[in-house]
């Protein structure tokens, strides 16, 4: 049990970690939001899921409560972050960010 | 044992989460400084549930992460209404470096 927990985590912050260098390396603003977008959904989706499988190990109405609300995070933040980049996107394509093209590049 | 891997875990999210405030801060456009608040407040959501359980708190710290994901997504939807709203965003600050793309 505690081998999962921490395999999970260690893909998590893995995943944080990608996200993070992405957001920083990345040459202009629609592959930054291509890495922040989906790195960042998978790696809080796998730790959130990690602490709810942890918070388990002693079965007891209160801690399989406490295990419900946090799959319901799980939940919202892979609802939510997908949303909040398209929304980003869009409001990047409607002000007029310019996408990043290579030399002579045509859209 | 357990404990401090927890305590491990949410000490490389803090270190992550000041390399993603370099973006924040220093993001060329405005949209930029939006997506790094937005992946700061996916983690500080995530380190909320580990403060949680190395404190042993976890029914008080829960919903403190509930709310936070909440108010982050709906700050997030509401900046990018307000940018939407505005024709001319202000999107980068040297108007000089405007047209200078990072290579």
């Amino acid at each position: 049990m505690n081998w999962i927990v921490i395999i999970l985590l260690a893909l998590g912050v893995f995943f944080f970690a990608i996200s993070t260098i992405g957001i920083l390396r990345l040459p202009d603003f629609y592959s930054r939001l291509h890495a922040a977008g989906k790195c960042d959904t998978l790696a809080a989706t796998l730790t959130v899921s990690a602490i709810a499988l942890y918070n388990l190990h002693d079965l007891s109405f209160g801690s399989v409560l406490v295990s419900w609300k946090v799959f319901f995070i799980v939940f919202f933040i892979f609802m939510a972050s997908p949303t909040a980049t398209h929304a980003i996107t869009k409001a990047a394509l409607i002000v007029g960010v310019e996408p990043w093209l290579k030399k002579g590049g045509r859209e | 044992m357990m404990s401090q891997v927890f305590l491990s875990v949410a000490l490389a999210l803090v270190m992550l989460i000041f390399f993603t405030l370099i973006r924040a801060l220093g993001g060329p456009t405005v949209l930029d400084r939006i997506v790094g608040v937005n992946m700061i407040g996916t983690k500080t959501t995530v380190l909320l549930l580990l403060i949680g359980l190395v404190y042993e708190a976890m029914p008080m710290f829960i919903d403190i992460a509930l709310a936070y994901a909440f108010l982050n997504f709906i700050a997030t939807l509401g900046a990018c209404k307000y940018f939407r709203r505005s024709k001319r965003a202000h999107l980068v600050d040297d108007p000089a470096t405007e047209k200078e793309l990072p290579a």
